[in-house]
Parts: structure tokens; C-alpha cells; sequence
């Protein structure tokens, strides 16, 4: 059960700028430990930019953001502090080509963790197993499906033990038959009670795990609220619009 | 509807002598022409060179000075040396070829039989000896990786590293020249021929990558000082023509050091080319380091991967990979600029080629001689271009 006064990921008055061109403008949330958040809005409204400030992917210009009680800075050492007890899982999987799935997983938690070969190897099949895939541990990405390679992914982040996990568009470059054995392995994560923030279209995803969900437009969050409120009644015109354009096939 | 279970290809597709030929060289008049003009001057050319080679060319020229195209000056009695040098080579070579290239025998066999039949060949039976050496510590070197492929692959590593420490001390010597023994010292203005010709390749080869890899690196470093540094270098050594390099070397370097230091002639050479070809490898790199995707760094620094390991184990192994071939063909470009250390005064091949013909026996053949000594530089030239596709093949470059 959510216990909504642990917060875990502090966000206040986040602004981002590309230039000119200002990306983010004044961002606030909340996120509660356990607590499965859903980011979605119109292309270039922001919500992969921001969720990719929370790991310092993208640096932020102004406000603070706090995760686990770290301040993201300029300090290497806090932002590498932040990264290890944060997953994060990408549209283009980006996994290591040059490597086994069994290394991919097991570099991170060797190298950064300073686990022990055997043991990193003995999580990552435990983690294959958990997202359906213990029999590929040994190909090469090349040699898997896109959803195959988007599980490979999720276990790889996981295998960091990270408290938090980060989802950009994780489905959006998949062929339609694999989304769902990809949704399938979230879903199982969110119910294990890990803190999640995805950036999604899937309202299936939303509508089943979500605990609160975000629409963002033109760099801000125009409104929030559960999955009840924001499919049952949307307050603002632009979030009805946006659910009736992506509702509607 | 009967039909057959195996459907052959239209006749048109099939294979043949005959149909090839009629359908490449004589479709038309006008092919057949052509095929009958390119035959006849093929075969005047290769007529003229033929005759040219087993008639009027005179090969003593090579015979007499084998020795000196070889090994330069190198003293006969220290000799055994470096075949004892070679023979860990082969060594060393045929147990990789055990361990990594286990598709086709086909190369081990060619590495490890090639002495062997030399030593058919009318040399003296000292020679010979040697040759036959070389086969046999190739083939031990071979059946060990056989049978224990697993066991020694890092020791095959480590051999191929301490090698060239090994090769060096093995030409160079150690003790005192005039107390003579097994590893009396041999000057470097003895060092000639491919000997020095592959030393220097091997040298300058061997430190220009560590040392392009920094500078290709420290060019896309945030630190302005760091990027500077390393523009300026490789703009300015690739501005420059090597053999003015080795010139600087060579006459402006004894004006900085104080007089009392001298550096070695070879030694001058070796830096000169090391400084030159890193300039060029760092520019190979930095295209190999341009061709891996954003999204690579981004996944290795989410998992919490510093920069540096982010470079050595992601980032790195793959941009080098990808330049495998432009990298083997900067190795080449140096084996063959190791030429223009001759100019300076140095007796590689090719300057040992300039002493054999000014010998007042041998004037006048220099047909002979640079034919052999490019045919020397094509095979070895071609040797490592095709070692360069075998380990392209086994890394998987390409598949995945």
C-alpha cells in the first residue's frame, strides 16, 4: 500500500531551455514511494524531456529536483549517486549490440556495483526469467524480436536494483503484436510495488496501474489527477481533445 | 497437375564454361572483338614479362645478397638470435590460429608448411636448419592451442604482448659487444633490411595506437586546454609530409638536446613515425567514435556508468570494430612509409636495395632488385590485409 507522505522524487519549479526554445516551463510533482505515475500529451510537449531531467540525462536550468533525498547538481558524484538507484528503459532499447544479453545485463552490476561475476550472472537469470526469456541469455540483441530486446532492457535496468524506474515511450517503436508482451512485464513491475514513471500513450497500461497520470502540453503539466478523473472527467479542453484524438482507433 | 518437387532455375541461370563465355565475352560482334584485342595484349604483356624474368633478368643480384635484403648488416654469428625471435612468432602464431581461427585449417596449414617448403629451396643447409625450426616451434605452438584452446587464450595474450619486448632485446642484445656470447650487443647501424623494415612497422605501429586513441578522445574532451592540445597536434603533423617529419628528426632534434645526449638514429626514425601515424589514427578513430548512436552513452550513464567506463566498455570496443579496415590499412600505409627512411640515411629495404646497386658487380640491375623488393612489400602487404578479413569474419563484423 502507498504510503503518500514518503516521497521519493522531488520536483519544483523545473524550467528547461533548448536555446530559445523553452521546453520546460515550471514543472512540479510529487512522487511517493511505490507509486506508478503515467506522463503522456502530444509530441514535443516535453514529457520525455523532462522524465530523462530526473536522471540527468538532460540538465535542468532552473528549480531543483531531489530523488532519494539526492539534489541533482552539477556534482558528478551526486548525479552518478542518482542514476545507480534509478532504471531507466528506452524507446530504442539501446542495448549494447556489441555484447550478450547476459553481458548486458551483468556489466553495470559488475562494474558499478562491484558484485561478483557469478552472482551478477545468478540475478540476471533470475531477471530473465521473470520478463520470459531465460533461453536467449547467451544471443546477441541482434539476434532477438524488438519486444524480446525491450525485456532484455527491463531486466538490464533492474538488474541495478534501482528504486525507481523510468520508462521513455517504452512500446512506441514496437511492432503492435510484441507491445503487449512488454505491458505484460510492466504491469507485473508495478504491482511488485516498484516506483514508476512512465512516458506512455497505452491508456490500457494507465487505466490498469496507474495511480496518477499527467498530461503534459507545450512544456507543462496541464492537468493531473487518477485514471478515474482523468478518463471520466477531464477538467481542461486540451486534455479531452488530446484523449479523443488518441481514444478514437 | 503434375508437377516436380524440385523446380530447376530457368536454363538461362545455369552454370557452365561454355554458356559463361558466350554470354560475357562474345554476346555480340563487337564483344567478341573486344575479347580478341584484350586477349592479344595480355598476351604480348605478360609474353614481354616472362620472357623478361626467366631470360634476360638477372637474379644473382638477389642470391648474392639474400643475406643483406634480410638482415642488413646484421653479424652472422648473432643470426641464430633472430630465428630464435622468429620462431616465437610462429609459435605465437600458430597457437592463435588454433584458438580463434577454428573454420579452416587452411591458413594454419599455409603459415606453418611455408618455412618448410623454403627449405627446399637450394639455401645452405644451416638455413635450412633454421626453416625447419620455424615449422616445427609453429606446429607445437599449434597442436598446444589445439588441445587446450580454452586454457590458453590468456596466455597467448600475454605472449603476443611481451613479443615485442622480446623481438627487441632478442635483435638488440644485452652484454657488452666485445665480450661476445649468446647476446653480445648489435649497434643499430648494423640493424638493415626487413629486419629494421618490420621493426620500425612494429614499433611505430604499436605506440601510435595508444597514443591516437588519446588524441582522438582528448579531441572531443569538454576541457578546452585538453581539445586544443589535440586539434593542434593532429592538424599539424597531418599538414605535414612524413619525410619532412623524418628529416626534423633526424637533423633539428640534435639542436634542442643538449650535446652530451645523443638519440639513436633508429630510434629517431621509430618516434618520427610513431608521432606521424598517430595523428592519422586519431582521426580513424574519432570517425569509428562519430558512427556510435547517442542513445549508447545515454543507456551506459542511466546504468550508472562513469565516462571512463562508458569509453572502455561500450563505446570503445564497438567504434573500433567498425574501423577494423581503416585501421588495418593505416598498419599497411606505415609498413609501406617505413620506405622513406631510407632518404635519411637508414638501411631498411629499400635503402639496403640503393647499397646492394651501388656495389660496382651489381651496377644496372635495378629492374632486378626493386622488383624484388616490391614483390617483398606486396606479399607482406597482402599477408596482413588478409589476416585483417580473417578477423573481421571471426569478430562477426557485419552479422550482427
Amino acid at each position: 500500500m502507498i504510503e503518500l507522505n514518503q516521497s521519493i522524487i522531488t520536483v519544483n519549479d523545473v524550467h528547461k531551455w533548448y536555446g530559445n526554445f523553452h521546453a520546460l516551463k515550471g514543472i512540479n510533482m510529487e512522487v511517493a514511494k511505490g507509486e506508478v505515475i503515467v506522463i503522456f500529451g502530444p509530441s514535443g510537449s516535453g514529457k520525455s524531456t523532462f522524465i530523462r531531467t530526473i536522471n540527468r540525462l538532460e540538465e535542468h536550468q532552473r528549480g531543483e529536483i531531489l530523488v532519494d533525498g539526492i539534489q541533482l547538481t552539477h556534482d558528478v558524484r551526486n548525479i552518478e549517486a542518482v542514476r545507480i538507484e534509478t532504471g531507466m528503459v528506452f524507446q530504442q532499447f539501446n542495448l549494447f549490440p556489441h555484447l550478450t544479453i547476459m553481458q548486458n545485463i551483468t556489466l553495470a552490476p559488475i562494474q558499478v556495483r562491484k558484485w561478483t561475476r557469478n552472482q551478477a550472472e545468478e540475478i540476471a537469470m533470475q531477471l530473465l526469467a521473470r520478463v520470459g526469456i531465460p533461453e536467449q541469455a547467451h544471443k546477441f540483441p541482434g539476434q532477438l524480436s524488438g519486444g524480446q530486446q525491450q525485456r532484455v532492457a527491463i531486466a538490464r535496468a533492474l538488474a541495478m536494483q534501482p528504486k525507481i524506474m523510468l520508462f521513455d515511450e517504452p512500446t512506441s517503436a514496437l511492432d503492435p503484436e510484441m507491445i503487449k508482451e512488454v505491458l505484460d512485464v510492466m504491469v507485473e513491475l508495478a504491482k511488485s510495488g516498484m516506483t514508476m514513471i512512465v512516458v506512455t500513450h497505452e491508456m490500457g497500461f494507465a487505466r490498469a496501474v496507474a495511480n496518477r497520470m499527467f498530461f503534459f502540453d507545450q512544456g507543462q503539466i496541464v492537468e493531473s489527477g487518477t485514471p478515474e478523473e482523468i478518463f471520466k472527467a477531464p477538467k481542461e479542453e486540451r486534455t479531452k481533445l488530446f484523449l479523443s484524438q488518441i481514444l478514437s482507433h | 497437375m503434375t508437377q516436380s518437387n524440385t523446380l530447376l532455375p530457368p536454363l538461362t541461370e545455369r552454370s557452365g564454361a561454355l554458356r559463361w563465355l558466350r554470354k560475357n565475352l562474345f554476346g555480340t560482334w563487337s564483344d567478341s572483338l573486344l575479347t580478341v584485342a584484350a586477349l592479344l595484349l595480355i598476351y604480348w604483356a605478360v609474353k614481354s614479362l616472362l620472357v623478361w624474368i626467366f631470360t634476360i633478368a638477372e637474379w644473382e643480384v638477389i642470391v648474392a645478397n639474400l643475406r643483406l635484403f634480410l638482415i642488413g648488416q646484421f653479424p652472422l654469428e648473432q643470426a641464430g638470435r633472430l630465428w630464435v625471435g622468429l620462431g616465437f612468432l610462429l609459435f605465437l602464431t600458430g597457437n592463435s590460429l588454433a584458438i580463434w581461427d577454428t573454420r579452416s585449417y587452411i591458413p594454419a596449414i599455409l603459415v606453418l608448411a611455408f618455412p618448410l617448403f623454403l627449405a627446399f629451396l637450394p639455401f645452405e643447409n644451416d638455413t635450412r636448419r633454421w626453416l625447419i625450426f620455424l615449422s616445427v616451434t609453429g606446429a607445437i605452438g599449434w597442436g598446444l592451442g589445439f588441445s587446450n584452446p580454452r586454457a590458453l587464450k590468456k596466455t597467448v595474450v600475454v605472449g603476443w604482448i611481451i613479443s615485442l619486448p622480446i623481438l627487441v632485446l632478442l635483435t638488440r642484445g644485452l652484454t657488452e659487444p666485445d665480450a661476445g656470447g649468446a647476446l653480445a650487443i648489435v649497434g643499430t647501424n648494423l640493424w638493415g633490411g626487413l629486419l629494421l623494415t618490420f621493426l620500425l612497422t612494429v614499433v611505430a605501429n604499436i605506440f601510435s595506437f595508444p597514443l591516437g586513441l588519446l588524441l582522438a578522445l582528448g579531441r572531443r574532451s569538454e576541457l578546452p586546454m585538453i581539445r586544443w592540445f589535440s586539434i593542434a597536434y593532429i592538424e599539424l603533423v597531418r599538414g605535414v609530409p612524413l619525410i619532412t617529419i623524418l628529416f626534423m628528426a633526424q637533423l633539428m632534434l640534435p639542436l634542442f638536446l643538449p650535446s652530451n645526449i645523443t638519440v639513436d638514429r633508429v630510434l629517431r626514425a621509430m618516434v618520427g613515425m610513431t608521432l606521424f601515424s598517430a595523428a592519422y589514427l586519431a582521426e580513424n578513430v574519432r570517425g569509428g567514435l562519430q558512427a556510435i548512436p547517442k542513445g549508447q552513452f545515454e543507456a551506459a550513464y542511466a546504468l550508472g556508468l562513469g565516462g571512463a567506463q562508458t569509453m572502455i566498455f561500450i563505446i570503445l570496443p564497438q567504434a573500433l570494430r567498425l574501423i577494423i579496415p581503416i585501421l588495418v590499412g593505416q598498419f599497411i600505409s606505415v609498413f609501406k612509409d617505413t620506405a622513406l627512411v631510407a632518404i635519411v640515411g637508414l638501411f631498411d629495404l629499400l635503402g639496403i636495395a640503393r647499397t646492394v646497386l651501388s656495389q660496382p658487380e651489381f651496377l644496372g640491375l635495378h629492374r632486378e632488385v626493386y622488383v624484388f623488393v616490391s614483390l617483398l612489400y606486396w606479399v607482406l602487404s597482402y599477408a596482413m590485409s588478409y589476416i585483417s578479413q580473417r578477423l573481421e569474419t571471426s569478430l562477426g563484423i557485419g552479422v550482427r
